[in-house]
């Protein structure tokens, strides 16, 4: 399949942090090595040929028992050239933590903030990284695959 | 003779000349003999102050409720107040979080008393299916409930149906059933 004209740029300018590109029905993703993804992003930000200046969404993915469990998902959009492009991101449990990208989009505080709070990852240079729909007292990360799914812990009341 | 003649003559005769009457026929059909505490049931029950704790798609079902075409206005439970210390009708329509679960709690406690609480919808009956972390599985864990109304969302005819439940419970109440105190659960901070 063609390359779109994104990724061959993505390609060209990060060869070695682009693990892998694939563009199935002209969805362009890539999969990118973590510590670069500030380089990546504000390369795809300010780049006038590409301009993705809006961050539409920011999610995670948990993949059990593979080698890197986690998986950053971003969702970029450029308003200028009508172009999507999806960025994703391998964060290990090991050290389960990411760069925050607060720092170029505002609009990715609260997503960050959600994704800490229902997988546990840590965004590096948040500027307040609480948890944002569970309450404070909450133990662990629901949305992880490990966590009980008959695990109950109300804030008051019997536990039902 | 004019219209005001009329009826000072008819004033005077009632004053000067009453007419001799049997004395039990006095007051007429004017008086009903009943108890207190029936009558006080019967005004509260159809004059229910509600309080809509709205959180999810059950309110629609609420709003076509008190629109024209079912109207609940004609059961008395018209106006809903939006604070809790002038209602007297806790609806909680929709699905309550274990977040939430405090701020419910706080808001029975308010209203006054008499009060009385109805589970809107299924999740807040039990949690509907939504059987997982962040959802109560039914408000009776946290506070006390008149009446359930399953349906998901519940028709607007079974609400009805429901509130005249909820009115034939009141009828029947006593003095002796209030006050009722607080929530059983305790709410942190």
């Amino acid at each position: 399949m063609k390359k779109s004209n994104t990724l061959k740029r993505l390609t060209e300018k990060f060869p070695n942090s682009i693990i892998e590109t694939h563009s199935f029905r002209s969805d362009d993703t890539a999969v990118v090595k973590k510590n670069d993804i500030m380089e990546i992003f504000t390369f795809l930000r300010d780049d006038p040929d590409l301009l993705y200046n809006f961050m539409m969404d920011l999610t995670a993915v948990d993949y059990m028992g593979d080698e890197s469990r986690f998986e950053v998902v971003y969702h970029l959009y450029s308003l200028k050239f009508n172009t999507r492009i999806r960025i994703k991101a391998k964060v290990a449990e090991s050290e389960c933590s990411i760069d925050s990208i607060t720092s170029l989009w505002a609009s990715a505080n609260w997503f960050e903030r959600e994704v800490y709070d229902l997988y546990g990852i840590h965004f590096n240079g948040h500027p307040d990284l609480r948890r944002i729909l569970m309450y404070e007292d909450f133990k662990g990360h629901p949305l992880r695959k490990d966590y009980p799914i008959r695990k109950r812990q109300p804030l008051i009341g019997p536990i039902n | 003779m004019g219209i005001i003649d009329k009826i000072q003559t008819i004033t005077r005769q009632a004053i000067h000349e009453p007419k001799e009457e049997d004395p039990s026929k006095l007051l007429g059909d004017s008086i009903i003999l009943t108890q207190l505490e029936s009558v006080v049931d019967w005004a509260r029950k159809y004059s229910l102050f509600l309080y809509p704790f709205a959180t999810a798609c059950c309110a629609m079902e609420f709003m076509s409720l008190g629109g024209p075409k079912y109207d609940l206005d004609r059961f008395g439970a018209a106006l809903p107040r939006f604070t809790p210390r002038q209602a007297d009708l806790l609806l909680v329509v929709g699905t309550i979080s274990h977040k939430q679960a405090p701020i419910l709690v706080k808001i029975y406690n308010q209203m006054t008393e008499p009060k009385w609480v109805m589970a809107f919808g299924i999740c807040a009956v039990s949690g509907g299916f939504y059987d997982n972390y962040a959802t109560v599985q039914g408000i009776d864990t946290l506070i006390p409930v008149d009446v359930y109304i399953p349906g998901c969302p519940p028709r607007p005819e079974m609400v009805i149906d429901g509130l005249i439940k909820l009115q034939e419970k009141i009828a029947k109440e006593k003095w002796t059933d209030w006050p009722k105190g607080a929530a059983p659960v305790v709410a942190k901070s």
